[in-house]
This record gives C-alpha cells, sequence and structure tokens, in this order.
C-alpha cells in the first residue's frame, strides 16, 4: 500500500491535472474535485481503460467523448467503484476513494445517472423520486425534498403516474433529477440524451446547464452528440482505446484532424 | 392509494397504524381487503369445529417457510435454494436443546435457540456469499450445494459418536425423543402439544381444540402483518429497490450488500422458526429436511403464489400443500411441476396478484388515482 502511494505521489500525471496526486492525498486541495492517476482497468486480456488521468474540477461542467469501445462508461464505473480499478487512485475531495465501496462514495457527494433507465416501473414517478431522499431526510423535509426533485425533473402533475408510463425522455429526466435529489457535488451522467428528440435533448440541456450553474454541481456527462456536447460544456475529454486521447476546448477538439480520424473508425 | 401522502396531524390512531401495513408493495391496501382479512382469519380461528386442525396445523407451520422466501426472494431479489437448510438448522437445533433440557423453561430457550440457529447459518453462508461478491445465479447453486451438503452430513450421523448431549443426531433414523412443545418457565408454562383443550362453543357443544393449532396460526398471522410493516417501510423499499436494480440502489447510498445480508438473516431465522414448529408438531425430525424436493417446495410455493405476495406465498403454500398431502405419492409431484410449468408459461408473477388485477379491473375506477391525461413533459417544466 505505502509502495503504491509513494510512487503515485512521484509520478508525473497527464495534461489534465489540476493538482497533484500528493496533494490530494494529503487534502491540501485547490479546487480538484475528481482527480484519476494512472487509472487501469482489465477484463480479462483486454484493457478497457489504461493509465488514465482525469481530473475534474469543483462545479465544472466536462463532457467525455470518444468512440464506442473507448473506455468512457468504464471510466465512470470505475469512478463510482461499480468497478474494482485492476491499477491506479483515484482521488476525491482530497482523499483516496480508490477501495471505497460504491454506496460509500455516493455519500461522500459522487451520484451517477446509468446509460439506460431502469425507473421502477411499478412505482409511481413520487415513489420513485422518495428512494434516494428517504435514505436522509425524514417527515416534513422529505415530502419538501421530494416535491422539489419531481418540480426539478420537470414531471410536476405526474406524480401519482406509474413510472413505467413515462416516455424514454421523462424516464432520463426522472433519471437525473434522483440523482441530482442526493445533492451531489460530482454528478456522472453516461448518455443522458440517447434516444430523445430535439425539444427533449434541450429541456435535458436547460436541467443540466441549470444544476451547474445554480446548485454548483460538477458534471462529467458521457455523450456522442458533439452539438450537444456543445451546448452544455466547454471543455472536453476525449477518450480512445481506454486512454486520454486529447482534452480542450469542444470547438478546438472537434477541429482536430485526428479526433475526427478516430470517430470516423480509422487508426491516427 | 394510501402510498406517500404527506402526514397528517388529524389522521386517527387507527388511520396510522393501517398505514403502516399499507403501501406499494403489497396487495390490499382497500377496506375490502382488510375486512376479507380479518373474515379469514375468524374462518381460520374457526376451522377446527369442522376440519381436521391437526393436518391443517402443518400448512400454517409451513407457510412461515413460504413467507421466508417471498421475502428472501420475491422482495429482495435473493433466489435461494436454501431455505430448508435454515428450516432443518432450527428444527435440529430445537431437537438438541430441548432433549438435553426437556424441561418449560428449556423447551422455551430451546425455540428460541431454533429461530437463532436458523438465523445464524444464514449469517454465515450470506456473509460469505454476499461479502465475497457472489450475485444472481450463483446464489441459488450456493443454497443448493449447502442443502445437499447437509443432507449428506445429516445422513451419516447414526453413529453414537453423533450425539451432542444426550441428544443422539440418528442419522437416516432422525430424532424421535423430542419432548412435547411446553412454552413458560416451571408451573407458569403451558403445554401445546397433545393437549386438547375442552372448549364449549355454542351449536357445537364442547368440543375439543388443539392449542398447537392456535400457536402457528398466531404466529403466521403475526409473521404476515409484521412482513406487510416491514416491505412497505423506507427499509422494504430499499429491499424492492435492490431486487429491481443492485448497481442502481447502490448509487442512491444504500449499503446493497448489507441489505441483502439483514434480509437474508430475517428469512434464515423466520424458516427457523418454521423448522422449530415443524419439528415439535412432528415431535421428530430427519435429514429429509434437506432433500431436493423439500428444497424446492418452498420455490414452487412461492412461485405459484407470486413471488412479490406475502399473501400469495401463504395461499398456495397452504393450497399445495393440502392437494399434495391428499393426492400423495407420484401423483402429487408430477401435479407439483404442472403447476409450476403452468405458472412460469402463463401466470409468471403468479396466481394471486393476477387474480388482485382481475379484482382491481372489476372495480370502478377511483377519482383520485391518475395524473393528466396526456401531459407535456416541456410544459409541466416550465413553471
Amino acid at each position: 500500500m505505502s509502495e503504491s502511494e509513494t510512487e503515485s505521489e512521484s509520478r508525473p500525471l497527464g495534461p489534465n491535472v489540476r493538482q497533484t496526486a500528493a496533494e490530494m492525498a494529503t487534502g491540501d486541495r485547490t479546487d480538484t474535485l475528481l482527480q484519476t492517476d494512472g487509472l487501469v482497468k482489465r477484463f480479462g486480456g483486454f484493457t478497457a481503460t489504461d493509465d488514465v488521468d482525469f481530473g475534474v474540477a469543483a462545479g465544472e461542467l466536462r463532457c467525455l467523448i470518444g468512440p464506442n469501445g473507448a473506455g468512457k462508461s468504464t471510466l465512470l464505473k470505475l469512478i463510482t467503484g461499480t468497478y474494482e480499478a485492476s491499477e491506479g487512485h483515484i482521488y476525491y475531495d482530497g482523499h483516496d476513494i480508490t477501495d471505497l465501496e460504491p454506496h460509500e462514495r455516493v455519500q461522500r457527494g459522487i451520484s451517477m445517472k446509468f446509460q439506460v433507465p431502469s425507473v421502477y416501473g411499478d412505482l409511481s414517478v413520487r415513489e420513485n423520486a422518495r428512494l434516494p431522499i428517504q435514505r436522509f431526510a425524514d417527515g416534513a423535509e422529505r415530502n419538501e425534498r421530494v416535491d422539489r426533485a419531481i418540480e426539478a425533473a420537470g414531471l410536476t402533475g405526474y406524480e401519482h403516474v406509474d413510472a413505467s408510463a413515462l416516455s424514454h425522455g421523462q424516464q432520463q429526466q426522472l433519471e437525473i433529477g434522483m440523482a441530482a435529489s442526493l445533492e451531489p457535488d460530482l454528478l456522472l451522467l453516461d448518455e443522458p440524451v440517447a434516444g430523445l428528440d430535439v425539444a427533449e435533448r434541450e429541456a435535458i440541456a436547460e436541467r443540466v446547464t441549470r444544476l451547474n450553474e445554480e446548485e454548483g454541481i460538477a458534471f462529467v456527462v458521457i455523450e456522442h452528440d458533439t452539438d450537444f456536447v456543445a451546448s452544455i460544456a466547454d471543455e472536453v475529454t476525449v477518450l480512445h482505446n481506454g486512454e486520454v486521447f486529447r482534452e480542450g476546448p469542444i470547438e478546438e477538439v472537434k477541429a482536430d484532424p485526428a479526433v475526427q480520424r478516430i470517430y470516423l473508425g480509422e487508426e491516427e | 392509494m394510501a402510498t406517500d401522502a404527506p402526514t397528517d396531524g388529524g389522521q386517527s390512531l387507527a388511520a396510522r397504524v393501517r398505514a403502516r401495513f399499507e403501501g406499494p408493495n403489497t396487495i390490499g391496501n382497500s377496506n375490502g381487503f382488510w375486512v376479507g382479512f380479518l373474515v379469514a382469519v375468524a374462518a381460520l380461528v374457526a376451522f377446527p369445529l369442522v376440519g381436521n386442525a391437526e393436518q391443517f396445523s402443518l400448512f400454517l407451520v409451513l407457510s412461515l417457510l413460504g413467507l421466508s422466501l417471498s421475502v428472501v426472494w420475491g422482495y429482495t431479489g435473493v433466489l435461494s435454494f436454501g431455505q430448508v437448510v435454515f428450516f432443518g438448522l432450527g428444527g435440529y437445533t430445537f431437537a438438541v436443546v430441548s432433549i438435553n433440557f426437556a424441561t418449560p423453561g428449556g423447551i422455551t430457550a430451546a425455540v428460541l435457540a431454533g429461530v437463532v440457529g436458523g438465523g445464524l447459518g444464514a449469517a454465515v453462508l450470506g456473509y460469505f456469499m454476499f461479502y465475497g461478491g457472489v450475485r444472481d445465479v450463483y446464489v441459488t447453486i450456493i443454497t443448493l450445494v449447502a442443502t445437499m451438503v447437509l443432507h449428506t452430513f445429516m445422513a451419516q450421523t447414526a453413529g453414537s459418536e453423533w450425539t451432542i448431549g444426550e441428544a443422539a443426531l440418528g442419522g437416516f433414523n432422525g430424532m424421535p425423543d423430542i419432548p412435547l412443545l411446553k412454552l413458560g418457565v416451571g408451573a407458569a408454562s403451558f403445554q401445546f402439544m397433545y393437549n386438547a383443550i375442552p372448549v364449549w362453543v355454542p351449536g357445537f357443544g364442547t368440543v375439543e381444540l388443539d392449542p398447537f393449532y392456535y400457536l402457528a396460526l398466531v404466529l403466521l398471522v403475526g409473521t404476515y402483518l409484521g412482513l406487510r410493516a416491514l416491505v412497505n417501510s423506507d427499509y422494504g423499499r430499499a429491499m424492492v429497490a435492490v431486487r429491481e436494480d443492485e448497481d442502481r440502489t447502490r448509487m442512491f447510498g444504500y449499503n446493497v450488500k448489507r441489505i441483502k445480508l439483514v434480509v437474508f438473516i430475517l428469512g434464515g431465522a423466520l424458516a427457523g422458526l418454521s423448522g422449530v414448529l415443524y419439528a415439535a408438531r412432528n415431535v421428530f425430525i430427519d435429514p429429509t429436511v434437506f432433500t431436493l424436493l423439500f428444497a424446492t417446495l418452498p420455490v414452487i410455493w412461492v412461485s405459484v403464489g407470486g413471488r412479490k405476495s406475502l399473501l400469495g406465498a401463504i395461499i398456495a403454500t397452504i393450497a399445495i400443500e393440502y392437494i399434495r398431502v391428499t393426492l400423495g405419492g407420484e401423483l402429487a409431484l408430477v401435479m407439483l411441476g404442472a403447476l409450476l410449468l403452468g405458472t412460469i408459461l402463463f401466470l409468471p408473477n403468479g396466481i394471486v396478484p393476477w387474480v388482485h388485477r382481475l379484482a382491481r379491473q372489476n372495480r370502478p375506477a377511483p377519482a383520485d388515482a391518475e395524473g393528466p391525461e396526456t401531459p407535456d413533459p416541456t410544459e409541466a417544466s416550465e413553471s
């Protein structure tokens, strides 16, 4: 343990690093909320993420793009603890959270919405919204928070409708609302607008931007649609073959021929 | 549906108590249901006047085993083939302790020891499974293997070396020396087995009633109500969330491993209680409680009745066991197989939820049940 910590403290981090691993480990935080350090995930002989150094500042809205199989969802699941890292460390709010259980990470302020919405179909919208909130709020405060979550998800008037009767877009909104109701500092969204029409995309973009600007929640959003990305984020990180490939403003990254090539499926 | 309404300070005590037993995770949240429930309990209380209470008490005891699987599998999504492990551990623990301490106090302690034994067995097995990362079908396989291992182990305990104090485990011959069930201490105790109580009943004259039947009935009704309160509580909602999607439930900050372990232990203790009553009722226990057939029965009861329904588990256990005992032999096995196959093919959610849905469809819709007919999400979000 101590050996690997020493190693991570001395090793140079990637270009996106805003704070050294040593600073994160000692709790001397600047504005960096999350920092991964040499994160590797192997599934048998396949390396899904390879030596990824990825950082998110407090209150930042960062998009993660890259072709299918680039390791985007794997990276998010490593951050939440759904997957255990094969190598490397994850620092959050000045602490090494690599060995924490997923629920402990959530309790520290990380939340995630999975790619495929899986609301509890037999339960009403209100019953769904209650689930994350009932863990930490009771009585009148609980009811108030549930009302607020439903309103924030744009589902006022649907409280008693079974979640299975909602449209795909509404289910996505409900899921984002449920994740946001935990009042996280960092919210990870895996393809929140996949399969949605233009109006629904705009509604989600507006919701994400509002949560980011008004509530100060930092976001990492995986998305293929670069127009959607441009509408919500200034900075993007491109993953390719499990590695950080490019990082920078969306317009610059979009214009990069190498990025265009990997999106078209050609090797650089 | 009285589900998540804000708590009204003006609610009567009765309404508050009732609200504890109602919610989205149980069928039957209407006045009609509770009237029917009281009628059913009254009918069960009166049943010994007209039916075979001694036989029926077995069905009540086994219903506790069915409930234990319903809460573990139906509500938390852990398909355990090993409920009979904890049932058998409960029964054997009760037998060993009660034979060694055959006083009323000792037998009462043996009942508690049996329940604890079932829960402890579940705690050990569950801890290694859930904290070892075992999920889904592998839990089913491990619990099934645990059943078979215990069957093999208990079957070879015929020798005198397998004696605990004065209690010989007896291998295939089982343990025939279990004392009659008495609860209490010293003079303040009551014998529940083979102790017909004469009672005068209008219209029937003096009849002899079996106190064990009523003990089993009280425990079953109490357990049913207790589990209703549990599954509709915050904890129960988290259990159901685990059943629906473990990873997602973790992302709401719930410790899924602990929830599964706690429910598994509760299920083990309940199965242990069922095993205690089974051994006490039969005044005997042997390794047949660990056979593959017996291990399969709870899965059939709960599948047929409706695994997400506590009531379904009870009704199906009683009905199937009645038919099984009445038919007997291989015909009963064929019937069980056909029933399971038919349920999986045509009523995958079980019979009781299907009947409940039919009943609801035939009822006029309540005026306050639905939200807007065709609401527009973008419009709604503009407020």
